[in-house]
C-alpha cells in the first residue's frame, strides 16, 4: 500500500492526482451547481465571443459555453467510466477464459483476441458504432466492447505468468476448482497491472469518447459532452474559436489527468533505478617525462564511481614490448575497469585520471590518439556472443576498423579480412566472412574477435576475460592462438582474468588486484609457490589441483572484499588476513618495489624463502 | 515424383516457411474482416432500407429496394453472393446516391491513402534523428534536465488525440496567423495541417521509443566492441547504434502506423478532408449501409496490409530472424 501512496510524492504523481481530483470533484459537482447558467437560452447574445460575462463566449442560442464545458465534465467523465467498466468486465472475462474452459475452447478465445487486437481500438469503435446505433448508448457499448481486446490480451499474459507458479499448482492440486483458484489466487496477483491499466484506458475512452461524439456519432442533442460541444463549435472556429477551443482544452486535461496518473502508478508499482549524478569533469594533469621503450605505461590511475567512491585506486604498471602480463583477482577488484581505463573506453559518468597514461610513447590523456590506439591497440571481450553487431555480416565488422584507420579500399580490405580470419584459424574464411556472428560458435566469435585485432599491427593487446565464457577444450584454443600471436609478431598482452591458473600459464608477470589497488607483482613462475602477499597466497591456494582431496570442502578465503564506498584507511584486506594487526587496520601499506624488480604492498610479508618453505 | 521432392526442400528455406505462415495468417484475418462487414448490414438495429428511405416511403417502394439489395434472400447466398461481389471488387450500389459503391471508394481512397503514407513519414522523419538526438544527448544518465522536459513534452503531445491537434493547428496556423488553409484539398499547402495533425503524436512517442532503445544499445557489448576499433563517434551511433535500435522501434512503432490509420478518420473530419474519413461518416450518419460496409472492409484490409508490411520489414532488417523462425 506504501507503493501506491509512494506515487504522491513524485511531482509527476502529485500532479496527476490532484488534476484527477479535480476532473472527479468537477464532474459531481458542476451539474448541481451551474445547470441553470448552462442552460439559460438568451437571444440576444447569440454566438459571441469571449467577454467579461461569457468567459468562452456563447453558442448559437446564447448559452454560456463555459459553464456548459464545465457541467459537460459529468457526461463527459460518466460515460468514459462506464466504457471502461464493459472494456474490463468483458477483457477480463476473455482474457481468463482460456484458463478456465478446455484448451481447445481456450484456443479459440485466444485466436479471437489475436486477431481483434490487431485492429485500432477507434476502427473497431465506429465499427461497433455503427451496428449499435448512433447515440450515447451505442457509443459506450462500441467504445467498451473495442478496449476490450487489449484487456484480454493483457489479462491472458498476467494469468499465464501467475498460473504456472508454485501456489497456485498447490492450490489445484487441493481439488480446488478452475474458477475458485483463479478468483482466490490468479485474480489478486495480477490486480496491480490490470488497475494501472484501466486507469489509463480510462483517458483513453475519454478521448475515444470525444471523438465519436465530435463526429456526431456519440451524444446527441439536447445531451451535450466535451465532444458534442467541440463538434458544434468547430464551424464556427472564425467568429468565435473558444467554442471549439474550450471543450477540447477540457477534454485534453481530463485526459491527461487519466493518463498521467495511470503512467505514474506504473512507475511507482514497478522498479525504478535512480541513475547516480554526473561528477564535474576535473581537469587532466600532463606530464611530460622522458619518453621510455615501454609499449604502456601507467602511473597512478584512478576510475571515480558517480557516487564519489574510487573502484581503481592508484594503479601503476608498466608492459615491455611482447611482454605478457595477467591482472588477477576477485570480481570486484577493479581488474576489467582498468583494462577498459588503459583502452580508453570507460565513458561518463564514470572519471578516469592517471599521472601518466602513455601508449607507445604517447601521452592518452593529452590529445586524442584515435588512430594510434586503432591500429597497435586490439581489444578481446569477455563475452564473444555479445560483442559482435548481431546485425552485420562478420566480414564488414572486421574491415571497418582498417577502412577508417589504414585507408584500405573495399577489396583491399575484405582481402585484409580473409587472411586474418584465416591467420586466427578460420575454416573457409572466404564464406565465414560473409555470415552473421549468430552463425559462428562461440570459440569462433573469439578467434574472430582476435582477427579483428590482427587487422592492424597491434603492439598490445588487452584481452578482458577473454575464455571465460567458452567451455574449456576452446579455452586452451585460444590461448595457444594469443600465444602465438604474440610469439610471431612481439606482441605484448595485458591478460585479465580471475583464473589464476590461466595467468600463470600464458603470461610472464602477474600484478594481482584487490578493492582497487595493485597488492602484489611478481613473475609468474613464482606464483605458485614464490607469492608473499597473504591475499596472493590465499588466491593460489583455492585453486583445486589434481592433488586436492576430493574428500575435504574446497579452499575459500572467507569474508568478502569490501565495496568501493567502504574502503577503510587501513590495508583492505587486513578484516580476512590471518597476519593483519592494529597497524595494518589503520595504514594502508604502498607498493614497495625490492631490488628484484617485485612490487608488494604489505606489513608483514612472507620472506622470499619462508614462502618457498611453507609451500 | 519431382515435386515430392522438391517441396520438403524448398519449405526449409526459412522465408518460404516465413511467408506461407505469414500469408495464411493475413487469409484467414482478411476473410474475419469481410465476414464482420457482411454481418454488419445485418446486426444493425431496424431496417437498414426502411432507415434510409423514410418513413414517407411506401412499403411496394421498400420491399421492391429490398429484393434489389437481395436482402431478401436466404442468409448464405447473400453471404457467398457478398464474397463473389467483394473478391471482384464489387461492392453493390449506395443506398442515399446509387452510385457504384467501388467507385466511391476508388474516389476516395488514393487521398486518404496519401495522407496516412505522408504522415508517418513525417512522423519517421521528425522522431529518428530527434530520438538519437536525446539519446545520445542523455546516455548513461547525463543531462538530466534536458531529459526530464523532452519526456514531459512528448508524453504530454503523445496524450492529445489527433482530431484535438487538429482543432488547434487549425486555431493558431489557420484563424490566428491565417497562414494555410484548414479545409478541403487544394494544392500542397492544405496538407500541412492535416498531416501534421496526424504526425505529431506518433512522432512524440516513436522519438520517445527510438530515446530508450538507443540507450540500451549504447550499453552492448559490441558497442564497445566498434569504440574499441576507435571509429568515430558519428559512425558508432549511426552504423552500431541505430540499425539496432531500429528493429526494436519498429516492432512497437507499427503498432502506431496502423493506430494513424485508423486517425484519418477523425482528422480527415476536421479538416473536411475529400476522403474515405469523411464519406464513412456521412455515409453512416445518412444510413447508407452498403458505403459504410465497404469502408470498414477497406480500412480493416488495410491495417491487416501494415501490419503485414512490419512484419516483412522487421524479417528483413533483423537477420536473426525470430520473426521468421517464430
Amino acid at each position: 500500500m506504501s507503493r501506491w501512496r509512494s506515487v504522491l510524492r513524485t511531482p509527476v504523481g502529485a500532479c496527476a492526482a490532484l488534476l484527477l481530483v479535480g476532473v472527479l470533484a468537477l464532474a459531481v459537482l458542476a451539474p448541481i451547481l451551474w445547470s441553470a447558467q448552462a442552460d439559460r437560452v438568451d437571444t440576444d447574445a447569440i454566438r459571441q465571443g469571449m467577454s467579461a460575462e461569457h468567459w468562452a463566449g456563447t453558442d448559437d442560442l446564447g448559452r454560456d459555453l463555459f459553464f456548459r464545458v464545465l457541467v459537460a465534465t459529468r457526461l463527459s467523465v460518466e460515460l468514459a467510466l462506464l466504457a471502461t467498466l464493459i472494456a474490463v468486465v468483458v477483457g477480463l472475462t476473455l482474457g481468463a477464459l482460456p484458463a478456465l474452459v478446455g484448451s481447445r475452447l481456450g484456443r479459440y478465445v485466444v485466436a479471437f483476441v489475436n486477431i481483434t487486437v490487431a485492429f485500432p481500438g477507434l476502427l473497431l469503435a465506429l465499427f461497433l458504432a455503427v451496428i449499435f446505433g448512433v447515440g450515447a448508448r451505442g457509443a459506450v457499448l462500441a467504445i467498451g466492447l473495442a478496449g476490450a481486446p487489449a484487456f484480454a490480451r493483457l489479462t491472458q499474459t498476467l494469468v499465464a505468468g501467475v498460473i504456472e507458479r508454485d501456489y497456485v499448482a498447490a492450490a489445484r492440486a487441493a481439488g480446488i476448482g478452475r474458477f475458485r483458484v483463479l478468483l482466490r489466487h490468479v485474480l489478486p496477483n495480477i490486480a496491480e497491472p490490470l488497475i494501472v491499466n484501466a486507469t489509463i484506458s480510462a483517458g483513453g475512452a475519454l478521448l475515444a469518447f470525444a471523438g465519436l461524439s465530435f463526429l456526431g456519432l456519440g451524444v446527441q442533442a439536447p445531451q451535450y459532452d466535451w465532444g458534442r460541444l467541440l463538434g458544434d463549435g468547430l464551424a464556427g472556429i472564425y467568429v468565435t474559436p473558444a467554442a471549439a477551443l474550450a471543450p477540447g482544452i477540457a477534454v485534453v486535461i481530463a485526459g491527461l489527468a487519466f493518463n498521467l496518473f495511470g503512467e505514474a502508478l506504473a512507475k511507482a508499482v514497478g522498479l525504478t533505478t535512480p541513475l547516480g549524478r554526473a561528477l564535474p569533469r576535473l581537469p587532466r594533469r600532463t606530464d611530460s617525462s622522458a619518453p621510455s621503450d615501454a609499449v604502456l605505461e601507467v602511473r597512478e590511475l584512478t576510475v571515480t564511481l558517480p557516487s564519489g567512491a574510487r573502484a581503481v585506486r592508484g594503479v601503476s604498471l608498466q608492459i615491455a614490448p611482447g611482454e605478457a602480463v595477467g591482472v588477477v583477482g576477485e570480481s570486484g577488484s577493479g581488474k576489467s575497469l582498468t583494462a577498459l581505463a588503459i583502452a580508453q573506453l570507460v565513458e561518463e559518468p564514470l572519471q578516469v585520471r592517471a599521472e601518466r597514461l602513455h601508449f607507445q610513447g604517447a601521452d592518452l590523456q593529452a590529445q586524442a590518439h584515435r588512430k594510434l590506439l586503432g591500429t597497435s591497440l586490439a581489444m578481446v571481450f569477455q563475452d564473444p556472443m555479445t560483442a559482435f553487431n548481431p546485425t552485420q555480416r562478420i566480414a564488414s565488422q572486421l574491415a571497418e576498423g582498417a577502412r577508417e584507420h589504414g585507408g584500405l579500399s573495399r577489396q583491399a580490405a575484405r582481402a585484409r579480412v580473409i587472411d586474418r580470419l584465416r591467420a586466427v584459424r578460420i575454416h573457409d574464411p572466404e564464406r565465414r566472412a560473409r555470415q552473421y556472428p549468430h552463425e559462428f560458435s562461440g570459440g569462433m566469435r573469439q578467434r574472430a574477435m582476435i582477427g579483428m585485432g590482427l587487422m592492424g599491427t597491434p603492439a598490445l593487446i588487452i584481452a578482458d576475460e577473454p575464455t571465460t565464457a567458452l567451455d574449456v577444450t576452446v579455452q586452451q584454443q585460444i590461448l595457444q592462438l594469443l600465444a602465438e600471436i604474440r610469439a610471431a609478431d612481439h606482441v605484448a598482452l595485458l591478460l585479465i582474468s580471475h583464473d589464476v591458473t590461466v595467468v600463470s600459464a600464458v603470461c610472464d608477470r602477474v600484478l594481482v588486484m584487490y578493492a582497487g589497488r595493485v597488492v602484489e607483482d611478481l613473475p609468474a613462475a613464482e606464483l605458485a609457490r614464490g607469492a608473499r602477499h597473504p591475499y596472493t597466497r590465499a588466491l593460489v591456494a583455492a585453486v583445486p589441483t589434481m592433488e586436492s582431496d576430493r574428500q575435504l570442502p574446497l579452499t575459500v578465503i572467507p569474508g568478502r572484499m569490501p565495496d568501493p564506498d567502504d574502503v577503510s584507511a587501513g590495508c583492505s584486506f587486513a578484516p580476512r588476513c590471518a597476519l593483519a594487526d592494529a597497524h595494518c587496520a589503520a595504514e594502508q601499506p604502498e607498493l614497495i618495489a625490492s631490488a628484484d624488480g617485485r612490487r608488494i604492498a604489505c606489513w608483514h610479508p612472507a620472506p622470499a624463502s619462508l614462502a618457498l618453505q611453507e609451500s | 515424383m519431382a515435386t515430392a521432392v522438391t517441396a520438403p526442400r524448398v519449405l526449409e528455406n526459412a522465408w518460404v516457411r516465413f511467408a506461407a505462415r505469414r500469408l495464411g495468417r493475413l487469409v484467414v484475418s482478411v476473410w474475419v474482416v469481410i465476414t464482420a462487414a457482411f454481418l454488419m448490414i445485418h446486426l444493425v438495429p431496424g431496417d437498414p432500407v426502411r432507415a434510409v428511405l423514410g418513413p414517407t416511403a411506401t412499403a411496394e417502394v421498400v420491399a421492391a429496394k429490398r429484393a434489389a439489395l437481395g436482402l431478401d434472400d436466404p442468409m448464405w447466398s447473400q453471404y457467398l453472393h457478398y464474397l463473389q461481389g467483394v473478391l471482384t471488387g464489387d461492392f453493390g450500389t449506395g443506398l442515399a446516391s446509387s452510385l457504384p459503391v467501388s467507385q466511391v471508394i476508388s474516389q476516395r481512397l488514393p487521398t486518404t491513402a496519401m495522407l496516412a503514407v505522408l504522415a508517418f513519414l513525417v512522423a519517421v522523419a521528425i522522431a529518428i534523428p530527434v530520438g538519437v538526438f536525446m539519446g545520445v544527448l542523455t546516455r548513461g544518465g547525463r543531462a538530466r534536465r534536458a531529459e526530464l522536459s523532452f519526456t514531459a513534452t512528448s508524453v504530454v503531445l503523445a496524450a492529445v488525440p489527433e482530431f484535438l491537434l487538429a482543432v488547434g493547428l487549425v486555431y493558431v496556423f489557420g484563424v490566428s496567423l491565417g497562414w494555410l488553409p484548414v479545409a478541403g484539398r487544394s494544392g500542397a499547402s492544405s496538407y500541412v495541417l492535416p498531416v501534421l495533425a496526424l504526425a505529431i503524436g506518433p512522432a512524440a512517442v516513436l522519438s520517445r521509443i527510438v530515446r530508450v532503445q538507443l540507450q540500451s544499445v549504447l550499453q552492448a557489448d559490441y558497442v564497445r566492441t566498434a569504440r574499441a576499433k576507435r571509429l568515430r563517434a558519428v559512425t558508432v551511433y549511426l552504423k552500431h547504434a541505430l540499425p539496432n535500435t531500429l528493429t526494436a522501434t519498429l516492432t512497437l512503432g507499427g503498432l502506431l502506423l496502423s493506430v494513424l490509420v485508423a486517425g484519418t478518420v477523425l482528422v480527415e473530419n476536421v479538416f473536411a478532408w475529400p476522403g474515405l474519413g469523411t464519406t464513412m461518416i456521412s455515409s453512416i450518419l445518412a444510413r447508407d449501409y452498403p458505403v459504410v460496409q465497404a469502408i470498414v472492409l477497406v480500412y480493416g484490409v488495410g491495417v491487416l496490409l501494415v501490419n503485414l508490411a512490419v512484419d516483412i520489414a522487421l524479417a528483413l532488417l533483423d537477420p536473426r530472424s525470430t520473426i521468421r523462425e517464430s
